[in-house]
């Protein structure tokens, strides 16, 4: 009975059938969290809500522009941390043929990538939050950059091994130097590449919530000091959330519903830079 | 009137593998001389010697000396990036940079030596009519060198090459990948810049061979088997396995 | 116009602007191994006081208590420990099911969007799994799931008490859906990497896809999909924020997945800013400390087994 074809074609037929399920099992969170992060965040938006502080405790309204400042600026520190680094590093895996060291490097990166963003805060907690004498932007952007570093490198190097040989040849034969070759010609043939890899990165970091908890902290007023401690969306949606007042609970939700957004587009927009040439 | 060369005593390697021996070859300046021989003979890594680019490749490396006018390339001291600018190189597939223009791809080699603005344009422009491209795309310049059919990607790549006013053009089966059309644009071109340049052309195909070079090298498992004349080549050659190839007895 | 460089110049521009561009990028390279040794470092120096007062019974008590300075790590080994394998166990079957239909059945119009979607669940911050997690799954889980769980399984240990939502299970939910991302996208690159041959020669035998799948596949990926098993475990361990805002923050063990628990990267993100001494301060660094230790070892495997099997190709895109 069991071995019988007709019981093992509707074997393959039930197995077929849970794949499916799993897809859509899968699917129902996502479009759940999509739905209700825009129709609980929906009424929270309005000109005011981006262009307006938090009100003090117990008063309604108000809004989140120095998170989305703070967002912006830590994004900013980040990228000029993590992507000149992570550059420097992916030219050198993929065009110094770097042998044992480079393996070494390679699988570091890889095994970077899992830490705990909050272990990489409480790191840069007592670098820098200790030695300067407490939070500040700068800590925060350098947590957020730290986390950017393997990303970065780790899509340089694959872009940079994407770069057909002969191309770096027809330079070198030039008389082009190795550096001009890597700068001039097999760098810019990787770009498009590198571009997704430094968007998705900056991505993850503009969600990140937990190493800016000890951090950056987070800022109730406008600041862009570097010294200073200073709001960030993901922080505010924190504090909102578990907060008991209703109105900070839809703030946290529109301020989701802005996060979000942002994520999805610089993912969106990622992927067609990569595809744009039908790569 | 350009500079010859003369290889001797050069062997190469791939690790442990060599994949050329002692190879003793004289290059008459302002000749066309074709290296020949079945695949795996050595010939594409023998013109690579030629301008130090086989050393590129990890665990690669070469002994004997080959000489460009009185000077040994293989010297210690010699740089190889100064070497390159003044050998060309042609490859095999086209291979024109991407993200470059027409005009830039031809004048990328001029950047590299910081020409200025005035005489980019003019060299670009006579190395692009050297290598009979001018008249296809002297008005679409700032296209992208990729968007060109196979054939004109690989006069770009020469004109790329001639730009820099090389005094040795290598070409490494500069025609394989271009349909018959291509192929002959290409050998006419050959025949036209011998008056320039010293060529050292590789190539599969022996009926090329015969139409271009003075002078051909017979290539054969890491040995140069026969050397001379074309015409003597084709028709009378010394050594059996010469012989054989040419008859199409093997390879 | 010709140019004519001299060939011969000993320590040439060139060699000096190509080793100088190599010594820059080797210097970065260097300060990544530097970065995670002072990482390493800095959480061992933290955690210094701690480590030297509790010794091993740090990880075996299950008192921590900031105002009498006892501190015993267990129930967050507990709670992370559970709600992650929770996770797994959900998200495993989900994850394989995706790739597998992804691989072997989705049509190729199909596999772009399918991907990029499941991907997306990626994207999402942590912060707004919390929130959702905290305003609809939870309720969802108080209202829904739990009545029937122990409607049905209520004699088990696992579903006994209140329903209150928050708790274990919801962490358990949340961490699930948000380690199905990883854990299929390598689960994909794994099985893909399985040579057509193998597949033709299990359809040669007759095999039905179903068949082939568990004669040629599954077999043949089974180190590659543990390394995304660790790899998806890791991630679960070291998850903060979502946890934090569903797991119920209280730090005592039950055996229920209805009771509220606590997580290790919970209790820092909670209490790190808070702690008022040196010695509470050190206990969460120790606790920071153990969690990149095994955060470190897990992706050091999962790395190890990934390589192995298809060269450093799977597992490098997330």
């Amino acid at each position: 009975m069991l071995h019988s074809y007709p019981f093992r074609k509707l074997l393959n037929r039930a197995v077929t059938v849970l794949m499916l399920l799993a897809v859509v099992l899968a699917l129902i969170p996502l479009f759940s969290i999509l739905w209700h992060t825009f129709e609980r965040g929906w009424p929270a938006i309005s000109p005011t809500f981006f262009t307006h502080l938090p009100k003090p405790v117990g008063e309604t309204g108000g809004g989140i522009a120095n998170a989305l400042a703070g967002t912006g600026l830590l994004i900013l520190l980040a990228s000029s941390i993590g992507v000149p680094f992570g550059l420097l590093v992916g030219i050198y895996l993929a065009e110094f043929n770097p042998g044992g060291l480079g393996t070494v490097v390679r699988f570091l990166n890889d095994v970077l990538t899992g830490i705990p963003s909050i272990v990489t805060g409480m790191f840069v907690y007592s670098l820098l939050v200790l030695t300067m004498g407490g939070f500040s932007a700068l800590a925060g952007g350098v947590a957020l950059g730290l986390i950017m570093i393997p990303t970065v490198t780790r899509s340089t190097e694959e872009m940079l091994k994407m770069v057909p040989t002969s191309l770096r040849e027809a330079s070198l034969a030039l008389g082009a130097t190795k550096t001009q070759t890597i700068l001039r010609v097999v760098l810019p043939a990787a770009i498009p590449g590198i571009l997704t890899g430094i968007m998705l990165a900056v991505a993850r970091v503009a969600g990140e919530t937990a190493p800016l908890l000890f951090t950056a902290f987070g800022n109730r007023f406008w600041s862009l000091r570097l010294d200073q401690p200073i709001a960030a969306l993901p922080l505010q949606i924190f504090t909102y959330a578990i907060s008991p007042y209703r109105d900070w609970q839809t703030q946290a939700w529109g301020a989701a519903l802005v996060l979000v957004t942002l994520v999805l587009v610089l993912n969106i927009v990622a992927r067609l830079v990569f595809h744009r040439d039908g790569r | 009137m350009a500079q010859g060369m003369e290889i001797r005593n050069l062997s190469a390697w791939y690790g442990s593998q060599q994949v050329l021996k002692e190879i003793n070859l004289p290059v008459s300046p302002n000749q066309v001389t074709a290296i020949i021989g079945p695949s795996g003979c050595g010939k594409s890594t023998f013109v690579r010697t030629l301008n130090r680019l086989h050393e590129i490749i990890p665990g690669a490396r070469v002994s004997g000396q080959v000489f460009l006018g009185e000077v040994d390339l293989y010297a210690p001291g010699v740089d190889p990036v100064s070497i390159r600018r003044r050998i060309g190189m042609v490859f095999q597939k086209p291979n024109p940079f991407p993200t470059m223009s027409i005009f830039e791809n031809a004048a990328a080699g001029l950047r590299l030596n910081g020409v200025d603005k005035r005489r980019l344009a003019e060299q670009v422009e006579k190395s692009l009519k050297l290598a009979a491209l001018w008249d296809e795309v002297s008005n679409r310049l700032g296209q992208s060198g990729a968007a060109l059919s196979g054939g004109q990607q690989q006069r770009l790549c020469l004109a790329r090459a001639l730009a820099v006013s090389p005094e040795i053009l290598l070409m490494d089966e500069p025609a394989s990948a271009l349909d018959p059309a291509a192929t002959l644009k290409i050998e006419d071109l050959i025949r036209e810049l011998k008056k320039e340049y010293t060529i050292i052309v590789v190539t599969h195909n022996m009926q090329q061979a015969a139409r271009v070079a003075d002078q051909t090298a017979f290539f054969l498992n890491g040995e140069l088997v026969e050397y001379g004349p074309s015409s003597e080549i084709f028709t009378r050659p010394k050594d059996r396995r010469t012989e054989d190839y040419i008859t199409g007895r093997f390879g | 116009m010709t140019i004519r460089p001299n060939l011969i110049r000993p320590q040439s521009s060139h060699q000096w602007q190509d080793q100088s561009f190599r010594l820059l990028t080797l210097v970065f390279a260097l300060a990544m191994l530097g970065l995670v040794g002072l990482m390493v470092l800095e959480l061992l120096q933290g955690s210094w006081l701690s480590l030297l007062r509790f010794g091993w019974s740090f990880l075996t008590d299950a008192d921590w208590d900031p105002v009498f300075e006892n501190f015993g790590a267990l129930p967050f080994l507990y709670g992370t420990l559970i709600s992650s394998l929770l996770a797994l166990s959900i998200a495993l079957p989900v994850s394989l099911g995706i790739a597998l239909f992804l691989t072997e059945i989705a049509p190729q119009w199909l596999y772009r969007p399918i991907s990029f979607v499941v991907e997306l669940l990626a994207a999402i911050p942590s912060v707004v799994y919390g929130l959702w997690g905290l305003f609809v799954l939870a309720p969802w889980v108080r209202t829904h799931l739990q009545p029937v769980l122990s409607r049905f399984f209520g004699y088990l240990p696992f579903f006994q008490g209140p329903a209150l939502g928050v708790g274990m299970l919801s962490a358990g939910l949340i961490l699930a859906v948000m380690i199905t991302p990883i854990v299929t996208a390598i689960s994909r690159e794994v099985i893909m990497a399985v040579p057509t041959s193998q597949r033709e020669a299990a359809l040669a035998l007759g095999a039905t896809r179903w068949e082939m799948i568990r004669l040629a596949i599954l077999p043949y990926a089974r180190s590659g999909l543990l390394g995304a098993v660790l790899l998806g475990l890791g991630r679960a361990l070291g998850e903060t924020m979502a946890v934090t805002m569903v797991i119920g923050n209280r730090p005592e063990i039950a055996i229920s997945l209805f009771a509220p628990g606590y997580s290790m990267a919970s209790v820092i993100a909670n209490e790190f800013s808070e702690a008022t001494y040196a010695l509470y301060l050190s206990a969460l660094m120790e606790i920071g400390l153990l969690l990149f230790g095994v955060t470190m070892l897990l992706n050091f495997l999962a790395r190890l087994m990934l390589w192995r099997l298809t060269g450093a190709v799977a597992g490098t895109r997330e």
